[in-house]
């Protein structure tokens, strides 16, 4: 395997004053155990924008993501340090609320992971917990984020049939309304189309393109083209670390670190 | 909804494309007009306009490329974007000769004229504008057989390019006076004769669009399908 040297890196600095920015995060280390995954990660994402995060299996990719909302918190022995800057807030401080903190960074998964329970219930389970229990706001917000999520017409006079019936790509779409359902201002995804066939692929990318008006969006992929398509940043980690961080198009047709060039054009390792 | 905004970036590149063919369009008539009226201000506004012609290729160039880098099209999607890159190469070029005779119009100086001879070559450029406007309208419509249509109307230029010849060097047998000025009136015939034969590359390009294939307009040689 061709081996890259690591301190070569290009990270596009978002943060220079000319866009906002939605998050951002300053020297992300993540170990498990006596293990390091990710060896200081610093980039900051750019609101209303998608940004890929590509890389081989075991770049870290994922890891770093979920580290965004702190999903790795459940697992035990694991470490994670460094500041994620979220509206002045380090998300990352013992003192923040995780629960609300989610609220604001919702999370789709690989899998699509609806509950066994009606389509309706799903969307609105997260609120009827939070203490909302006005029928008329529950109802438009069914509507609306499956709208949003480019549902609506498929399933609005089967809202109270059970959501294990949708297929992967319906169900899919489903997560996203459930995830936007809370109103997050960022939408963490991680592999959201791996298990979707091409043209549910293409539906749930179109989602996401609309999405972007209102989220800012994070996506984990493998699939380079998806990429290409959807997204307005892409970050290339590596062993751990994010190699090259700039805009898409530029890291699609003039990448300025040789591993990227080798990764995006298949001739990697 | 679906590939919505590659259905956008492709529409964009059209409308720039078919934007492109109109500068140049605008840029051979004026080139021609001002020959003909001996117009040098024409002629430099010409000149001064082509920078924003190549400008045009290189941002086409350069949207084609990340097109491909980013969307990575197949079939109609991919013959669409590189139909753009080559036929933009052909404008550029039709823009670059468009100044050539922008360029003869600031060197001629008070030479001797051939009314006859302007007169055929103000005929020429007349038909070489029809056919880029059609080539351009073409192009738009995807029309393979108006492309093949418009391709043999070149032979109407080369006729026309045959008999200014003749009547630039047999001005020249008669007359020594009038050498420097034919010479020019050959030079623009030449650029203009060019301009037609580009005209045919871009139809060359509307029938690799329509069907695939890669065929030689206006020449012995079979059509044949390359891809």
């Amino acid at each position: 395997m061709k081996t890259y040297d690591s301190e070569d890196r290009y990270i596009k600095d978002l943060d220079d004053g000319k866009r906002e920015i939605a998050l951002s995060t300053d020297d992300i280390h993540v170990s498990y155990g006596t293990h390091e995954a990710i060896h200081g990660v610093s980039l900051a994402f750019e609101r209303f924008k998608i940004t890929a995060l590509i890389g081989a299996s075991g770049s870290g990719k994922s890891t770093y993501l979920r580290s965004l909302n702190r999903m790795n918190d459940n697992i035990a022995g694991t470490k994670v340090t460094g500041k994620i800057m979220y509206r002045g807030l380090d998300v990352n401080s013992n003192e923040v609320d995780v629960y609300e903190m989610r609220k604001h960074i919702g999370m789709v998964f690989q899998q699509p992971n609806p509950f066994a329970k009606s389509i309706y219930d799903n969307i609105t389970f997260a609120l009827q917990r939070h203490g909302e229990k006005r029928k008329d706001v529950l109802d438009e917000t069914v509507e609306t984020t499956l709208k949003q999520a480019g549902l609506w017409e498929q399933v609005k006079d089967d809202l109270h049939q059970s959501a294990l019936a949708l297929s992967g790509g319906q169900a899919q779409r489903l997560c996203i309304a459930r995830a936007i359902a809370m109103k997050p201002d960022i939408l963490l995804l991680d592999e959201p189309a791996a298990v979707l066939d091409p043209i549910s692929t293409a539906t749930l990318e179109e989602t996401l393109m609309e999405l972007k008006e209102r989220y800012t969006i994070i996506i984990v992929t493998h699939n380079m083209q998806q990429a290409g398509r959807i997204s307005d940043y892409t970050a290339f980690f590596h062993l751990g670390n994010a190699l090259e961080y700039d805009e898409t198009r530029k890291i699609f047709t003039r990448p300025k670190i040789q591993a990227t060039e080798d990764y995006v054009s298949g001739h990697f390792g | 909804m679906f590939r919505q905004n590659f259905d956008d970036e492709l529409n964009d590149l059209h409308v720039r494309f078919s934007e492109m063919g109109m500068m140049v369009n605008e840029a051979i008539y004026k080139s021609v007009n001002a020959f003909i009226n001996h117009d040098k201000t024409l002629a430099q506004e010409v000149i001064d306009a082509d920078v924003q012609i190549n400008e045009r290729e290189v941002d086409l160039e350069k949207r084609s490329f990340e097109m491909i880098a980013l969307q990575q099209p197949v079939t109609t999607d991919l013959r669409m974007i590189v139909t753009v890159m080559k036929a933009s190469s052909d404008l550029e070029r039709m823009g670059d000769h468009a100044v050539s005779i922008a360029k003869s119009t600031i060197r001629v100086k008070g030479n001797t004229r051939a009314p006859e001879i302007e007169e055929t070559l103000a005929q020429m450029a007349t038909k070489v504008k029809q056919m880029v406007e059609e080539v351009l309208d073409a192009y738009v419509k995807s029309d393979e057989k108006r492309a093949r249509k418009i391709a043999k109307e070149d032979l109407l230029v080369d006729e026309f390019s045959n008999k200014i010849y003749k009547m630039c060097i047999k001005q020249m047998q008669e007359d020594s006076d009038t050498i420097i000025g034919s010479m020019d009136y050959m030079l623009v015939d030449s650029y203009l004769e060019r301009i037609g034969d580009y005209v045919t590359n871009i139809c060359e390009w509307i029938i690799y669009l329509d069907t695939g294939k890669l065929i030689e307009l206006n020449s012995n040689s079979k059509e044949e399908n390359v891809l």
